[in-house]
């Protein structure tokens, strides 16, 4: 049952095979019996998953079920979710009970789906690694060692090791990509404005976007029909038509053409990660695609740029954490600025300091213009880059990340160290487009590989039936690390 | 040597809208504190701003009454500091890309001292922009502790940013009544300055004639025109006083104390913040289309300055009297309302009516109606404390009096009476006029009649008038205005008497 897809259990639970109380308490007993180990959970509320399963019985009882009615989700801790225990992976949030839901826990609330519990997170979805969390580091189901990659690493190590049935994950810089590549699982971030951003909690507000995280395309498509939909909340919502993502799964791919960017196989990608990438390439070419080589000449700047921006609007979208209002005030202080001062050093770790510091810094009088309006510049270059691109290609692929799954503390004292490894996704986000990463083997240490497939904007379904029709022909999705 | 007083205004005023400018919460005065806090208002994790649109459209309109550029595109920007009263812990303004660009606004200044006659000038307004505003803070609210209301966070703002172009407290002050009474005028804010809806910063600074300009201080958060000037004045011989005995002046923020009439530095430019302004990437460009510039215009009233204008210029009306009708719309508009009910309308008059006449007829009823809205009823409005809009007599009303003076029916002291009532009690002119029995006594032969008996009455009086004591006018007058008990046509009797009197 835990290895089923989405649209399996749905039939199971159709059928009555087993119900969303007995599928919910399945994976409650599973977290309880693994979550003391890879930590992927901050909170979970039985009680409350549990009724949520109950009313979701009722609903399929009453024929009204639709495709993830009754599902057990892991919802990534960066989503509000009334009543619930909502940390952003912060000593800061520790206590913080959201008042309101996001709007994405909203959709999958109007869905039926059980909210099976808030996976852990980079703090403020800040790192690489999952190792930035105050409520410590995650581990990766293939290798206890292992990180699971970051900031969704909460997510990508419940999927992997099957706590959930499938769960949603947030991606500014390959928060999403990186973790599934490092996990062995599939997981897409859409075109920025696909998804609302209201009740998420704002890391850099140009490039978060959210997105599912799964075992397969087939289970994200499905994800992605519940979690999209224009939101009147979110100034940069776009409005458009609703869609289903599962309407191109079954194409078939002949005609395709791929570009493979220069840039993405050059120094710096290890060797195992490359051959994997190239077999997939492949495969896909006996699918009947055709592959063009093509560059970004601009993409070696990525990194620099992010760092610029991400920080830049995290320094500002950070300053309402201050002790006021809700979230960590420290115990004892003299006055205004002594308060603030001690509840910002108390309440948040090392990395998001950096961050803040660094944000602060780019948008000092005397700095902007060679930092923040710089980036900006080099940022639409970047997105220029993509557009050429797409002149010559359908899709994009290379590598999700250069390595596979290093271990805990191996980069902890080499901040760009661990910043390289987002080297490849980092583009996507800057650009604005969809990108996604699945499964594509498995690496020297027998750590799972990542393919990374980059679409032009709005082509969710497109990459979808891309993915899809790899995993019928491939088994590297379904393999689990149990 | 002669000192050049040089000031410029940022005014902030607090646009009319039910609900705050980047959420749905209510922005009405005087609520408990937090009632009107919603999740963006208190800026919990996660939530976004959405932008008000009814904020916009007061932008352009008011863009558009001072003939300003409107920019097709501006941006929002985010302006960090920290503060408990500002939840985000940055505030959403505009900064290099305001909504609206240079413009003008024409204002009257009334000299404070001296013989100076009353003049007009042109004031450049640099720029206005959208912003948020912030909570309060209420220090010692509970046990010694700050609380923090934010009811106001959020409110929208226009701050409207002059070019130092006055060079006087009377032209500073001018220039905030005259922006005070459009943005009312036009519908964009109540301009309610005890509630905080009109709040002035002043920049000022001196300098001898002929040098560059000198190191400005800003008054903030005047919310009075007369603490302005008295905030002003004491600025400027402050200033004065530090430079002729050869101290520097720095650029610093000073509040004005209305209790000791002194100004005071709150923080000097060496604490001033880096605010790290950056575009807010929660909001979109704000794109003004040539469809939205239309609508505005379409709802803009003539404006202040067109209609004092048009006072002058077509009903004859002194520049004085213009300006004082103008000073509010309501004012206009019911002087307006009063001057049509009074003139006879194009459709109405006879074909053989020449228009010089029509013409003449208007400006002597807008004479009429002036003198009493000014007098009269402006009175009687501050005795009572009264804005225009409040004013308990309707246009109806007034204009029922008025067209009874016009018309002779009534004297003018017959109308006082009768204003009176309309004031007091209501009703309508001609039942008040009917039931105290004011009608004004027009008849000759009556007025004739009452004459005739006074000159017999009066031998003794009427030979010393005829013999050259022509003072003694007044007295029969007098007697027979008493005995007509106050009800003849002033004009007809003095007609009369005249030629009786003459023999």
């Amino acid at each position: 049952m835990i290895n089923f897809s989405l649209k399996q259990l749905s039939k199971q639970l159709a059928a009555k095979k087993i119900s969303s109380v007995e599928l919910t308490q399945l994976y409650l007993d599973r977290i309880a019996a693994h979550n003391p180990v890879y930590n992927a959970y901050i909170t979970v509320d039985a009680k409350t998953s549990l009724a949520q399963a109950v009313a979701a019985d009722a609903l399929i009882a009453s024929g009204g079920a639709q495709a993830l009615t009754g599902i057990p989700i892991a919802q990534k801790d960066i989503f509000c979710a009334k009543g619930w225990r909502t940390t952003c992976g912060s000593k800061m949030l520790g206590d913080f009970i959201a008042p309101y839901d996001a709007h994405v826990i909203e959709q999958f609330n109007k869905a039926g789906a059980v909210n099976l519990g808030k996976t852990n997170m980079d703090e403020f979805a800040m790192g690489s690694s999952n190792e930035t969390s105050y409520f410590g580091p995650v581990r990766n189901p293939w290798n206890q060692n292992a990180v699971p990659g970051g900031s969704s690493g909460g997510a990508a190590s419940a999927v992997a090791a099957r706590l959930c049935a499938a769960a949603t994950g947030t991606d500014t810089g390959g928060s999403i990509r990186q973790p599934a590549a490092l996990c062995g699982i599939t997981g897409i971030k859409p075109t920025y404005g696909t998804v609302s951003r209201y009740g998420m909690i704002a890391f850099a507000s140009s490039l978060d976007q959210a997105g599912p995280m799964a075992k397969s395309a087939e289970d994200c498509a499905l994800m992605l029909n519940v979690m999209t939909g224009f939101d009147c909340r979110d100034s940069t919502s776009l409005q458009r038509e609703v869609e289903d993502y599962t309407r191109h799964l079954n194409q078939p791919l002949s005609g395709l053409r791929i570009g493979l960017p220069v840039e993405f196989f050059a120094e710096g990608l290890s060797d195992d990660v490359a051959a994997r990438v190239q077999e997939a390439i492949a495969q896909y070419q006996k699918l009947g695609a055709t592959v063009v080589d093509i560059s970004l000449p601009n993409s070696k700047l990525a990194v620099p740029v992010y760092y610029v921006l991400a920080p830049a609007e995290a320094s500002s979208n950070l300053s309402r954490f201050d002790g006021v209002r809700y979230g960590h005030r420290a115990a004892e202080y003299t006055d205004l600025a002594d308060m603030y001062e001690k509840s910002r050093a108390e309440g948040f770790g090392a990395e998001v300091k950096r961050r803040i510091m660094m944000g602060t810094y780019v948008l000092s009088h005397g700095y902007y213009d060679a930092y923040y309006l710089q980036a900006q510049k080099i940022r639409r270059l970047i997105a220029q880059d993509f557009a050429d691109a797409f002149k010559l290609c359908d899709v994009i692929m290379g590598p999700t990340s250069p390595s596979t799954a290093f271990n805990l503390g191996e980069k902890g004292d080499d901040p760009v160290q661990m910043y390289l490894s987002d080297i490849y996704t980092i583009a996507v986000n800057l650009a604005g487009l969809p990108g996604m990463s699945i499964p594509c083997g498995f690496g020297h240490n027998n750590m799972p590989t990542g393919l990374q497939i980059i679409g032009n904007y709005f082509d969710e379904a497109r990459m979808l039936n891309v993915a899809h029709q790899y995993q019928l022909a491939t088994d590297w999705h379904s393999r689990a690390p149990l | 040597m002669s000192w050049e007083i040089v000031i410029g205004l940022e005014v902030h005023t607090q646009l009319s809208t039910h609900t705050k400018i980047f959420s749905g919460a209510s922005t009405t005065y005087g609520a408990e504190p937090n009632t009107q806090a919603d999740a963006v208002s208190i800026a919990l994790p996660g939530v976004l701003p959405v932008l008000n649109k009814g904020a916009v459209e007061r932008a352009v309109k008011f863009g558009l009454a001072v003939g300003a550029h409107i920019a097709p595109r501006s941006v929002f920007a985010r302006k960090n500091y920290f503060y408990p009263d500002l939840p985000k812990g940055y505030q959403i303004s505009q900064f290099d890309l305001p909504v609206v660009g240079m413009g003008a606004l024409t204002i009257q200044v009334e000299p404070l001292s001296g013989n100076a006659k009353p003049y007009e000038k042109v004031v450049r307004i640099t720029r206005a922009h959208l912003e948020e505003d912030a909570g309060k803070s209420v220090h010692g609210a509970s046990q010694g502790m700050t609380g923090v209301d934010l009811n106001r966070a959020g409110t929208p703002l226009l701050e409207i940013v002059s070019e130092p172009d006055m060079c006087s407290a009377a032209e500073a002050v001018a220039y905030a009544k005259a922006l005070h009474t459009l943005v009312r005028w036009i519908g964009i804010s109540d301009g309610n300055m005890q509630e905080g809806s009109f709040r002035c910063d002043v920049n000022v600074s001196v300098r001898r004639a002929g040098e560059p300009l000198g190191t400005r201080r800003e008054i903030k958060n005047l919310n009075s025109f007369r603490f302005m000037q008295q905030a002003i004045d004491y600025e400027v011989q402050w200033q004065i006083d530090q430079l002729e005995s050869g101290r520097k002046i720095h650029q610093a923020t000073i509040l004005f104390n209305p209790d000791t009439g002194e100004t005071r530095a709150m923080r000097s430019k060496e604490d001033a913040h880096d605010y790290r302004y950056f575009p807010d990437p929660d909001l979109l460009p704000l794109d003004i289309t040539p469809a939205m510039l239309d609508a505005a215009r379409a709802e803009l009233p003539e404006l202040p300055e067109a209609r004092r204008t048009r006072y002058v210029n077509e009903l004859g009306l002194s520049a004085y009297d213009a300006n004082s009708l103008t000073s509010s719309r309501e004012m206009a508009d019911f002087f307006d309302a009063c001057v049509a009910s009074l003139s006879p309308s194009p459709q109405s008059s006879p074909a053989s009516e020449r228009g010089g006449e029509r013409e003449n007829k208007s400006s002597i009823s807008a004479k009429l109606c002036a003198n009493w809205l000014i007098g009269e009823l402006s009175a009687q409005l501050n005795r009572d404390g009264l804005e225009m809009a409040k004013c308990p007599v309707s246009h109806q009303q007034m204009s029922g009096m008025l067209s009874r003076i016009a018309d002779n029916t009534l004297s003018n002291s017959g109308g006082k009476e009768v204003f009176r009532t309309l004031w007091a009690e209501g009703g309508e002119a001609d039942a008040i006029i009917e039931a105290k029995g004011l009608k004004q006594v027009s008849d000759s032969g009556a007025i004739e009649a009452l004459v005739d008996e006074i000159i017999a009455a009066q031998a003794d009086k009427v030979a010393e008038y005829r013999s050259g004591k022509d003072k003694l006018f007044g007295f029969f007058v007098g007697l027979a205005m008493k005995a007509s008990r106050g009800k003849a046509n002033p004009a007809q009797l003095n007609e009369v008497l005249l030629k009786k009197l003459a023999g």
